[in-house]
């Protein structure tokens, strides 16, 4: 159940206005790669907090541990070795997880009413209980975020602690991680903070350090800092310039409700044509002629 | 069960109960699906038992439609190629639908409107049973590209549209044409019957 503290800006599959009058703040937590040492403290903390265990799996050759989201891991680090000229070898490192659009893709696909809501302070959370497990959210993120779970069929990802967040705390991410890469605050201060950090960071050589909010989505409430902004892609193929896809805005546009008059124009069509026209009985004169044949038939 | 020893056999008992497991799952899958669809027609999962019992069963469903019409289409498609009649016939159509088909050209067991019908429901099946197989999260959608799933959601979604609305211009002309839905429930129809609308056929069958 949504907390009734955190007013509702959408609601999945829902044509009328949420319950929403309050003015909350908007929220964001901000994710400075260039400070994260890849210690997986916010991965700990997360399972931890929301109660929940993946399986063990196998090493991969690779720090990624596991090896991707799950319906059990909503946040996982990814670890990418980057090598350029410039720089020789970089190890790039990055929280993964829900971002928590503007403009959730999830939330746009999601047919079922209220299994995923947008609270006013832009916190993206699933509902499970309403959830059918259909996964159009998979198809309408992004990001590649929502996993459905193989024991109940519910999709599930990172709620950004919107429990904690309710009452006043910082996301247990935010509270564990022991560099302070991570920032919970107003999306204003955060966008403060993070605007003084590429000062430092362009002043330290990283020419082309800067702020991660994608305007696509509407901008994110989980934001990064990287130091190579104008390649997103470096840091294990986060999206230069994400939106929700055209074929999805597509899927859920205002064409359904055009096909749904459609068909009703059909059906109403139909109906009307039935009492314009009549219907279409077969003709006085065709029975004649039948009887005539089967008269001459009875003769013979 | 013959009601006239004169009427004429248009269907066969298993050819009626193909199109009945046809119909029948179609009318649904048509339901299960538009809850889906749009949340105007939310309300229809709960004929399903509820939000997820409708998503578990629309796509098993959807096997079931697609295997058992299937099976019809073998069964009737060398009856529905088009001829230049037909051609001749869909340029009149207009006519007939305003009440007047006295210059509608002779027909065969179907008309060219029929066999238009037909060939476009095919057409549905197919891209339905694709694009379907490519959303099914449960057991497929996972071995596709999201670009692909994606572009299978918008086929599935405009298909089923389309295909709904032609099941509708099917049972309205079976409603229309007095005299034509007794041949799906005992498979017989009158002479007059045949002789008015499908007069190749009645000659074809009676030799008159
Ligand atoms: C032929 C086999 C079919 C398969 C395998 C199939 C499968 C699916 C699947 C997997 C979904 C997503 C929801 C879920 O997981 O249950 C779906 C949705 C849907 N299906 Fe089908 N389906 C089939 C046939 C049909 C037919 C014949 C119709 C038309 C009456 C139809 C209409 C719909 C509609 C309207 C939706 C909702 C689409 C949306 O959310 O935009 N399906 N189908
Ligand atoms: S990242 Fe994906 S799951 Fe998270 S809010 Fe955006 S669309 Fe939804
Ligand atoms: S899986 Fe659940 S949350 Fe995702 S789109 Fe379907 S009903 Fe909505």
């Amino acid at each position: 159940m949504p907390l009734q503290s955190l007013d509702i800006a959408a609601r999945s599959a829902t044509t009328t206005p949420p319950p929403g009058i309050r003015k909350t703040l908007e929220v964001a937590k901000l994710i400075d790669v260039t400070k994260c040492i890849g210690c997986k403290a916010c991965q700990v903390a997360c399972m931890q907090w929301n109660d929940v265990r993946d399986e063990v799996g196998e090493n991969h050759g690779t720090y990624d541990n596991p090896r991707d989201l799950t319906a059990n891991s909503w946040t996982v680090m990814r670890y990418s070795e980057v090598e350029s000229q410039e720089r020789g070898l970089e190890w790039l490192i990055r929280k993964d997880g829900c971002m928590h659009c503007e403009d959730p893709g999830c939330l746009k696909a999601c047919p079922s009413p209220g299994a995923i809501i947008k609270y006013a302070n832009g916190i993206v959370d699933m509902q499970q209980e309403n959830c059918i497990g259909c996964g159009y959210c998979i198809t309408g993120c992004p990001f590649n975020v929502p996993r459905i779970s193989e024991k109940d069929h519910k999709a599930y990802k990172c709620t950004l602690c919107s429990d904690r967040v309710a009452v006043g705390l910082e996301p247990a991410c935010v509270k564990v991680c022991p560099t302070g890469c991570i920032s919970f605050g107003s999306k204003e201060d955060m966008k403060d903070i993070a605007e003084e950090r590429v000062v430092e960071l362009k002043e330290r050589g990283y020419g082309n350090a800067g702020l991660y909010d994608p305007q696509g989505v509407g901008g994110t409430h989980v934001m990064y800092v990287l130091h190579h902004a104008d390649k997103p892609g470096l840091y294990h193929d986060l999206p230069t310039d994400p939106a929700i896809s055209p074929m999805v805005s597509l899927w859920k546009g205002v064409t359904k409700p055009l096909a749904t008059l459609g068909l009703a124009a059909v059906a109403i069509g139909s109906l009307f044509h039935y009492v314009t026209k009549g219907p279409n009985e077969v003709s006085k004169e065709t029975e004649k002629e039948v009887e005539k044949e089967l008269e001459e038939e009875g003769k013979q | 069960m013959k009601r006239d020893p004169n009427d004429l056999q248009r269907y066969t008992a298993s050819e009626r109960a193909n199109h009945w497991v046809v119909g029948i799952s179609f009318i649904l899958i048509a339901l299960s699906g538009l809850a889906l669809f749009h949340p105007a027609f939310w309300p229809l999962s709960m004929l399903f038992g509820g939000g997820v019992w409708t998503r578990i069963l629309h796509p098993f469903l959807g096997v079931l439609m697609a295997v058992s019409f299937a099976a019809m289409a073998v069964r009737f498609w060398k009856l529905n190629v088009m001829t230049p009649t037909d051609w001749e016939w869909l340029k009149r159509a207009k006519e007939m639908v305003n009440g007047d088909d006295h210059n509608m050209p002779i027909m065969g067991k179907y008309n060219g409107g029929q066999k238009m019908l037909f060939w476009a429901l095919v057409v549905c099946m197919a891209l339905l049973f694709v694009s379907g197989i490519l959303i099914w999260r449960a057991y497929f959608s996972g071995f596709f590209p999201v670009g692909v799933v994606r572009l299978g959601a918008v086929v599935h979604a405009a298909v089923a549209a389309v295909m709904i609305a032609l099941i509708f211009v099917h049972v309205y002309a079976a409603i229309w044409v007095k005299g034509t839905i007794r041949a799906m429930w005992y498979g017989t129809v009158t002479r007059p019957w045949a002789k008015q609308h499908h007069r190749a056929w009645y000659k074809e069958m009676t030799g008159k």
